[in-house]
């Protein structure tokens, strides 16, 4: 029993190593003064210098820019479509069309992304030919295609919580009276709102995030910024990527520090919430 | 406006599945209608489906791009390549994941939240930029060979990029934990009490593990392999980065295909293809998942 869980342990410690050493090391040669990354200039550095290039680098910022605008775009249109289907696969007992919608909000998160980039871009292109919209390839494309992988994520994300709850709350409210839309509005959203919340963030990352789909169907002049760090780091490393990088890790990592008080709060208030309940009971 | 509750549902429903059918479903249709068209040099570069001669339409069937597919041998090694890309990084995955996941659902309860979001924390930082890390980990003047050289354990620089072993560990890495993460969930299920049981009838702590512990897990194995091995056999970033010039993975061919030889056809047809070799691991993997929400 106790080689076993050693041997676990032992794994564990080295898989954590193995998952955090890269960032590490990319943080660390952002402050390194040599233009070859990994060689480190112990003399000139630590440096803030390629942190200075990147302010300037317009390239980079207008990038960032649409990535945000699309992101933003992506997490909120997909957060709609996620949670209806969500709600209709944990809801709804069954419907037509019920294991058409469960396969397709699961085939997206491990398609390939090279065939569903091409079948997209296919698609618009056919589109433009047909209907003529949408017109040329650009952030509307790019958006439309975001939201569409990103819903399945969120999906997942909302349907589990709801299959972890019972029906009693909202079955309740029906006995009361409450039409369903009333039910959905007043009970169940803000039962399953941390999910939701949840999976807007996931999707905003897999936005922000994606390469070879937004490659596909981005066109002449849109680059996001996925598009501008591949096309700098195809050959070899650059240092203002590595500082790039440092400042994302950073966004990410406060987001997730917040977010994670944020909900032990949430999860304190209810809890004296329902002593008091009970108490109130008493 | 009131909508009946059957009205309701419906929309519930009815719009994610339009939405889903137009942007994922209906294009694999436009993908295999244009893996079976010609090139041509016009806008769009393929040949329409009809022709008209003579006020009479032809069916335009051209079977070119996948004969090319299976006659070139480097699309069928590509394929090969792929494949067996996808299964030694999802073996590697399995080797280090199962016992990551195994000492997670065996912490305490207060050190397992922070343990998965330890596992899960990466995976919201940029992908492509964990991967470029690792070129300044493997390169030749990189922090591997610098450190390695520094102990005097090598004389030389080890070539580590633009091998095979470095898209295992791009791999390996970059999808780590959805290997864990299903495999967690299926260990925190386990009942303990079979294991104590195993070991009052003398069995060995190993042979308790061979024989309660892993059977018990295969589900959550299974998935968290097809969580790896699907989207590994289309890998572009991973390869392109780190990987062989000489050795291309299918994704990247079809990547090159469509924007470097403009060759709409052959690249639908590429993508045809690695699609026909996923669907029974996709079908699996979603029977498992239909089957793991309706036992929760």
């Amino acid at each position: 029993m106790r080689s076993r869980r050693l041997f676990a342990r032992g794994a564990l410690i080295l898989g954590l190593v193995f998952l955090y050493a890269p960032i590490v090391s990319l943080i660390v040669f952002s402050f390194n003064n040599s233009r070859l990354v990994t060689v480190w200039d112990s003399v000139h550095s630590p440096t803030l210098k390629w942190y200075g290039t990147l302010v300037h680098n317009g390239q980079i910022l207008d990038a960032a820019w649409l990535s945000i605008r699309i992101a933003l775009t992506a997490a909120s249109c997909s957060v709609v479509l996620g949670t209806l289907a969500g709600f209709a696969l944990a809801r709804f007992s069954q419907f037509r069309g019920r294991l058409l919608l469960a396969g397709m909000t699961t085939a997206p998160i491990v398609m390939p992304e090279v065939i569903t980039g091409l079948s997209l871009l296919l698609l618009f292109v056919a589109l433009e030919q047909l209907i003529g919209w949408p017109r040329g390839l650009g952030a509307v494309t790019i958006a439309l295609a975001h939201i569409t992988f990103c819903m399945a994520y969120v999906t997942v994300v909302v349907q589990s919580r709801l299959t972890g709850f019972d029906e009693s709350l909202e079955e309740a409210a029906m006995d009361l009276g409450a039409r369903p839309a009333t039910v959905f509005l007043r009970v169940t959203l803000p039962l399953i709102l941390p999910a939701i919340a949840s999976g807007w963030l996931l999707a905003f990352t897999l936005s922000w995030d994606d390469l070879v789909i937004t490659q596909f169907v981005a066109g002449p002049g849109s680059s996001t910024l996925p598009m501008v760090i591949f096309s700098k780091v195809r050959f070899g490393v650059t240092p203002d990527v590595n500082a790039l990088a440092t400042i994302l890790v950073l966004i990410v990592a406060t987001g997730i520090v917040l977010s994670t008080i944020w909900m032990r709060y949430q999860q304190r208030r209810r809890e004296r919430d329902e002593q008091l309940a009970a108490a109130a009971n008493l | 406006m009131r909508l009946s509750a059957r009205t309701g549902r419906r929309l519930v429903a009815g719009i994610p599945i339009l939405w889903l059918l137009v942007l994922f479903l209906i294009p694999f249709v436009i993908v295999f209608r244009i893996s079976i068209a010609d090139v041509r040099l016009a806008i769009p570069p393929y040949t329409p489906l009809v022709s008209w001669h003579h006020g009479a339409g032809h069916l335009e069937l051209h079977w070119d791009a996948y004969q090319f597919l299976f006659t070139d041998p480097l699309y069928v090694s590509s394929y090969l390549y792929s494949l067996k890309v996808a299964a030694v990084s999802t073996l590697c995955c399995l080797a280090l994941g199962y016992p990551m996941a195994y000492a997670i659902a065996r912490a305490g309860p207060g050190t397992r939240p922070l343990l998965l979001m330890l596992i899960v924390l990466p995976f919201w930082t940029s992908f492509l930029l964990r991967v470029y890390a690792w070129i300044g980990l493997l390169n030749n003047n990189g922090v591997i060979n610098n450190v390695l050289l520094y102990l005097g354990v090598i004389r030389q620089p080890l070539a580590l990029m633009q091998t095979d072993f470095a898209v295992y560990i791009g791999i390996v890495y970059s999808y780590l934990p959805f290997m864990i993460l299903p495999l967690y969930a299926n260990l925190e299920k386990h009942d303990l009490a079979l294991l104590e049981a195993a070991a009052d009838l003398g069995a060995r702590p190993w042979r308790a593990f061979l024989a309660v512990t892993l059977p018990q897990s295969l589900p959550g194995i299974f998935a968290g392999a097809l969580l790896v091995f699907i989207p590994a056999v289309g890998e572009y970033v991973i390869p392109t980065l780190l990987g062989r010039p000489d050795q291309l993975m299918i994704g990247r061919v079809l990547s090159d295909e469509f924007f470097e030889n403009r060759d709409w056809p052959v690249a639908s047809a590429v993508a045809i293809v690695m699609l026909a070799l996923l669907v029974v691991p996709i079908l699996l993997l979603q029977r498992l998942e239909r089957r793991q929400l309706g036992a929760q």
